[in-house]
């Protein structure tokens, strides 16, 4: 048997979670007022992702850096990775909304996207 | 003379948004006009996930928000002047602007929406002793430095404010390499999203201190360090608490101000609650044909309900363009009280207004297991439970046209917070 202890990002609340997992299975979910925070719990100790955003340089844009997104969730301990991975990362102008500016990042099968147009200056 | 039938001043989501539903009830004349080289407003910098929820049923990043309220005036083939910034409104809607393109000019509107937005509470408005080093910033310029400019503001940081943009900003500067040492909150809770406490704070185990603030800065040239200290219940620091910080950057996030210099020269009456300006059920100001909406009316916590909010304002700017004005037959004030801050609008017009209208709110403190309750007059109309209600986040109620006629002779609506 394990605990762990999680905070609800439902609402303002912020219940106090705690998770209790055997075999990295999920026994008990307690401390949650509703359902949304089981529901967060489950999904958080067995498998946490995030969207991860950043920017990237733009060569000869309007302006010098595009926002740029993963398409999906990626798990939550490869956000370190993928940020470096995209701190060398430059592009040309123009850029498109939707424009993949790493394909597959880390091997993770998410692609990198553009969440803005650049025209070329 | 140029004249169009409605001037927008700005062109970030109220004003994308009010201009969109402005053309979508008739108006063929209008102008959006922005001061910054792109449409969007702040959503530009708001680089990261979470926002239009509501509005589109899907997370998207702020420039995404934006852009599809830009592709809608776009669409629509709606007028826009960018690099351009207006220095006057008269009270008889002649908007005076100026660009290197067109110099100064004057445009006469029938009708204007203010559109804003707001800005942020600086060091100077938070009396924070201490030298005046290069490397302090407000949130919103460091989020401005990183995303859009392509510049690390600093590398090891202590962040004064919990609010949003300050919680975003400390997982952003983590993400891009800085070493985010602590965020001190003055209040006893935070004015942030309790996602955003846990998804950019929690997550990078960067402590967050709760009724701590600022007492000193060090450093001549740059920040070399700042000192916190714990607040007692009178908001004075505690003699004995401090903790210093080795830094060379101090970001603030200490609440924003709705931006109403225009707002004044129009002689349009403000709150000095919300700072922004007093709107009816209609978001009219105190001056005839203007209108107000987004976070140069009062600040919100979703960009969804400014999109919601500019839409109305776009209606009925429509409306007071095609019908002129009506003199409202009666006026309800809506009395805000019991831990209830203000309320947006804070009137109503009963026989004018819309079948249903959304009045916005905020908490003054954390309320628990408590009620919402209106009252028409000393009838009791609503009394809906909430678990929990935070000054970090609006509030709403909705008036119906319907049910508030079955009261023609109140003078008042009240809305408050009730413990049982």
């Amino acid at each position: 048997m394990e605990e762990k202890h999680l905070t609800c990002i439902g609402c303002p609340m912020g219940c106090q979670l705690t998770v209790t997992m055997e075999n990295g299975e999920v026994k008990e979910v307690t401390g949650n007022t509703c359902k949304r925070g089981d529901v967060y719990a489950r999904k958080e100790v067995t498998d946490p992702t995030r969207i991860v955003t950043s920017s990237v340089k733009v060569n000869g844009g309007k302006i010098p850096m595009v926002s740029v997104k993963t398409k999906n969730d990626i798990p939550k301990g490869m956000i370190f990775e993928i940020c470096k991975a995209l701190t060398d990362v430059e592009v040309n102008a123009p850029v498109n909304i939707g424009d993949v500016v790493v394909p597959n990042v880390c091997g993770t099968g998410v692609d990198v996207i553009a969440t803005k147009s650049i025209p070329a200056a | 003379m140029q004249s169009y039938d409605l001037v927008i001043i700005g062109g970030g989501p109220a004003g994308l948004a009010a201009a969109v539903s402005a053309r979508d009830n008739g108006i063929e004349s209008i102008l959006i006009i922005e001061r910054d080289h792109e449409l969007g407003g702040i959503l530009n910098q708001c680089i990261h996930n979470g926002f239009g929820l509501h509005t589109f049923k899907e997370e998207l990043t702020g420039p995404e928000y934006a852009q599809r309220f830009i592709d809608q005036v776009k669409e629509r083939n709606i007028e826009y002047k960018l690099n351009t910034m207006v220095m006057d409104i008269s009270d008889k809607k002649v908007v005076t602007a100026m660009n290197r393109t067109d110099g100064m000019f004057e445009i006469q509107a029938k009708a204007v929406i203010l559109a804003m937005g707001c800005r942020e509470r600086s060091r100077g408005a938070l009396n924070i002793p201490g030298y005046r080093p290069a490397g302090i910033f407000s949130a919103g310029t460091a989020q401005r430095l990183v995303n859009i400019e392509g510049y690390m503001p600093g590398k090891k940081v202590v962040i004064l404010g919990s609010g949003d943009i300050g919680l975003i900003m400390a997982r952003r500067m983590t993400l891009e390499g800085a070493e985010v040492k602590v965020v001190a909150e003055l209040m006893p809770y935070s004015g942030g999203l309790k996602r955003n406490i846990v998804q950019c704070l929690d997550d990078f185990g960067i402590p967050l201190k709760l009724s701590h603030t600022v007492v000193d800065i060090e450093g001549k040239e740059r920040v070399e360090g700042i000192t916190i200290a714990e607040v007692g219940p009178d908001m004075k620091p505690i003699p004995g608490t401090e903790e210093h910080y080795e830094c060379d950057t101090l970001l603030l996030s200490c609440g924003l101000l709705p931006e109403n210099e225009l707002s004044k020269t129009a002689g349009v009456s403000l709150s000095p609650i919300t700072s922004g300006p007093v709107v009816n059920d209609s978001l009219e100001t105190s001056v005839e044909g203007i209108f107000a909406c987004g976070n140069v009316l009062h600040v919100h916590d979703l960009v969804d309900f400014v999109s919601e909010e500019a839409k109305n304002a776009g209606i009925n700017a429509a409306k007071y363009i095609k019908e002129g004005k009506k003199v409202a037959e009666k006026e309800i004030k809506i009395n805000p009280t019991g831990g209830v801050r203000y309320t947006v609008p804070v009137s109503i017009r009963p026989k004018e207004m819309d079948d249903s209208v959304t009045v916005r709110f905020r908490v003054g403190q954390v309320f628990k297991n408590s009620y919402v309750a209106m009252y028409y007059g000393d009838t009791q109309v609503l009394k809906r439970k909430k678990q929990i209600m935070a000054p970090g986040e609006m509030e709403q109620v909705i008036i119906k046209k319907e049910e508030l006629n079955n009261y023609p002779d109140i003078s008042e609506i009240t809305v408050k917070i009730e413990a049982e």
